[in-house]
């Protein structure tokens, strides 16, 4: 594990750096003082256990025999396991539905609000962003308690109007209700990000827009989307993480609707009950490791995809 | 499409066009010229706000209500006995007033936790823009690389980790993880390229102060509204913070307040616990008010913060 104190010791290498003038002064070590603190913390608690994740998949434990290395077996297992690949289909059809409608009304209410046309701009801003302060936990209990039949909404709306609303915690639709949970959760967080980047965007091109008489969805269409493409691409692949990552939801919701929710209903969901509840580290570990790649090449194909438009 | 021309719909006629447009009263920094106002889309917006406001609403209506006329009456309005501050009054002594213990634990896993997690986030950043030093790109590819890993993929090793170190059902298995926040860097690093100027560090180290003085006393100011947007969102991050404190305490007398409503919650679905949906309603409000407030009195902070974190994409 690496110290808090910078690696003095070492001399600072030749400088056989710079075909590009003297900038700032010479480089120096003294950058590690600042940033070293943070790397030594960032080293025990994300690289170590990447570390010490792909240590512990290489190998299996059994009650009888004990601990050994068993190469890519847990791999393999994994790869024909119905369980974990039932997840990840599940958390795939997610990524595939909710992050585009939550980018998307998050992308209109973020133009809508930059216009200017807005009565009352600020409060929309404000409130729309306001669910992001609400902690997981606390959003899927409100939700859960909304959607229950017994005192929450859907049972009011049932008995006033005479309908059947399914109920969104039966198994047929539990997925759609932790889909709207996740969208009311972060649907503001990302409109901020796009605001934001909105508000950056110099003056002068939408007065040269103005001047060859453009209008608001031309300004929209070849101005302002293409200038905050960066924030798109960046809030898609975090989008992404965050359906990859799914647990909190639907975890919770497991007291509330125990029978629509199974022990593997997302990959995290499938990793942590090996770990508690089977004891089962190795091959858990094997499920995190194959869900961070997974997400790094889904996250991966995003950026690029979103920069080559950019060329 | 000039606001001068007003084709307007009636509504928005209604709004006094006191503010005659253009040229010479400086522009709203974004708009083409200033545009009338839209009802159609105030009310389009509207929908959305709706949507985003009303489960607050009915937390606040629900706990007012006692735990009988929960169950009896509808949803979205007021019913019965205003019973908001006996609700609040049971929910801190029940279980010999655990709420309290849970709401002090998780101020101490923020104060430690977040208030950590920026300065450390706000010294990185610091360096990463403005000194130049041997392996500063391995730091940012590492950093990238990492934030990639689905954090909760790294919860489990992390337990295995910590318990072998003596760490877990210790307030230090919540706190130490917390520490690191690579978005909190990565916005630091933004915001000081764009807020310090390198030409006063340069006026510093010729007058003789050292990298540690310049930087408290002269960086620090200027980073101020960068720190409590990072003070903010981490903030956020560690009062919100449910798996980690899941998977790493047993003990719950160092449950953070979200593990313990959920806690409360559960208790209702176990053989012979007691339902207190009245309470787990209740709690929840009390959890969610403390960043909400903090949300709206820091606004002009954050919001100045997040923009110029957008500058550099």
């Amino acid at each position: 594990m690496t110290t808090t104190s910078p690696p003095v010791a070492v001399p600072p290498p030749v400088d056989a750096l710079s075909s590009r003038p003297v900038r700032r002064r010479r480089r120096s070590w003294i950058g590690w003082g600042f940033v070293g603190p943070f790397m030594a913390v960032f080293a025990l608690v994300f690289l170590a256990p990447i570390a010490y994740s792909i240590y512990l998949s290489l190998f299996r434990t059994q009650m009888v025999g004990g601990t050994q290395f068993v190469g890519f077996d847990n791999y393999a297992r994994a790869f024909g396991d119905p369980q974990f690949w039932s997840g990840v289909s599940r958390v795939g059809l997610f990524l595939l539905v909710q992050v585009p409608i939550m980018l998307g009304i998050a992308l209109l209410v973020a133009l809508a609000i930059d216009s200017g046309r807005l009565y009352g701009k600020n409060f929309f801003r404000i409130s729309i962003f306001l669910p992001y302060a609400v902690p997981a936990v606390v959003a899927t209990l409100m939700w859960g308690f909304m959607y229950g039949t017994r005192f929450g909404l859907v049972g009011n709306i049932n008995d006033a109007l005479g309908t059947s609303i399914p109920n969104p915690l039966s198994p047929d639709w539990v997925l759609l209700a932790i889909g709207n949970i996740v969208t009311w959760e972060f649907v503001g967080y990302n409109m901020l990000i796009f605001y934001s980047a909105l508000r950056v965007i110099p003056t002068s091109l939408y007065e040269a827009a103005e001047l060859d008489g453009a209008s608001q969805w031309q300004v929209v269409r070849a101005i302002k989307i293409p200038a905050i493409r960066g924030s798109l691409v960046i809030a898609t692949i975090f989008s992404i993480i965050g359906s990859f990552q799914l647990f909190n939801e639907p975890s919770i919701l497991q007291s509330l609707a125990p029978n629509a929710i199974t022990t593997y209903f997302t990959p995290n969901l499938y990793a942590y009950s090996l770990s508690f509840s089977g004891q089962q580290y190795n091959y858990s570990a094997t499920v995190a490791i194959i869900m961070g790649v997974l997400t790094m090449i889904v996250a991966y194909v995003v950026q690029l995809r979103g920069m080559r438009k950019e060329a | 499409m000039t606001a001068t021309t007003p084709t307007n719909t009636s509504a928005a006629a209604a709004r006094p066009a006191a503010r005659k447009p253009v040229r010479l009263r400086s522009r709203a920094p974004h708009s083409v010229s200033s545009p009338r106002r839209s009802t159609l889309l105030t009310v389009l917006s509207g929908i959305v706000l709706l949507y985003a406001l009303v489960p607050l609403f009915w937390l606040f209506v629900n706990a007012t209500k006692t735990q009988s006329s929960l169950f009896s009456s509808f949803g979205l309005w007021f019913s019965g006995d205003f019973a908001l501050f006996d609700n609040i009054a049971r929910t801190l002594a029940y279980d010999d007033g655990i709420f309290g213990r849970w709401f002090a634990n998780t101020v101490l896993y923020v104060v430690l936790g977040a208030g950590g997690a920026t300065f450390l986030a706000v010294l990185g950043g610091y360096a990463l823009a403005k000194f130049d030093f041997p392996g500063k790109r391995g730091v940012f590819a590492t950093v990238i690389g990492a934030v990639a890993v689905p954090g909760t993929a790294l919860a489990v090793p992390t337990f295995l980790m910590f318990s072998q170190m003596g760490l877990t059902n210790t307030p230090w298995a919540v706190i130490i993880p917390s520490l690191i926040s690579p978005f909190g860097l990565y916005l630091m690093w933004v915001f000081a390229a764009e807020a310090i100027p390198t030409e006063l560090l340069e006026a510093a180290r010729v007058d003789g102060s050292s990298e540690f003085r310049t930087f408290f006393q002269v960086s620090l100011p200027l980073l101020a509204p960068g720190i409590v947007t990072v003070l903010l969102f981490t903030m956020v991050a560690t009062w919100n913070n449910y798996f980690l404190p899941l998977i790493m305490l047993k003990d719950p007398s160092w449950y953070p307040l979200t593990l313990g409503l959920n806690a409360w919650n559960a208790q209702a679905a176990t053989a012979g616990g007691e339902a207190i949906f009245d309470l787990v309603i209740t709690g929840s409000l009390l959890t969610i008010l403390p960043l909400i407030v903090a949300f709206l009195f820091l606004q002009r902070y954050w919001q100045s913060g997040l923009a110029a974190g957008s500058v550099k994409e």
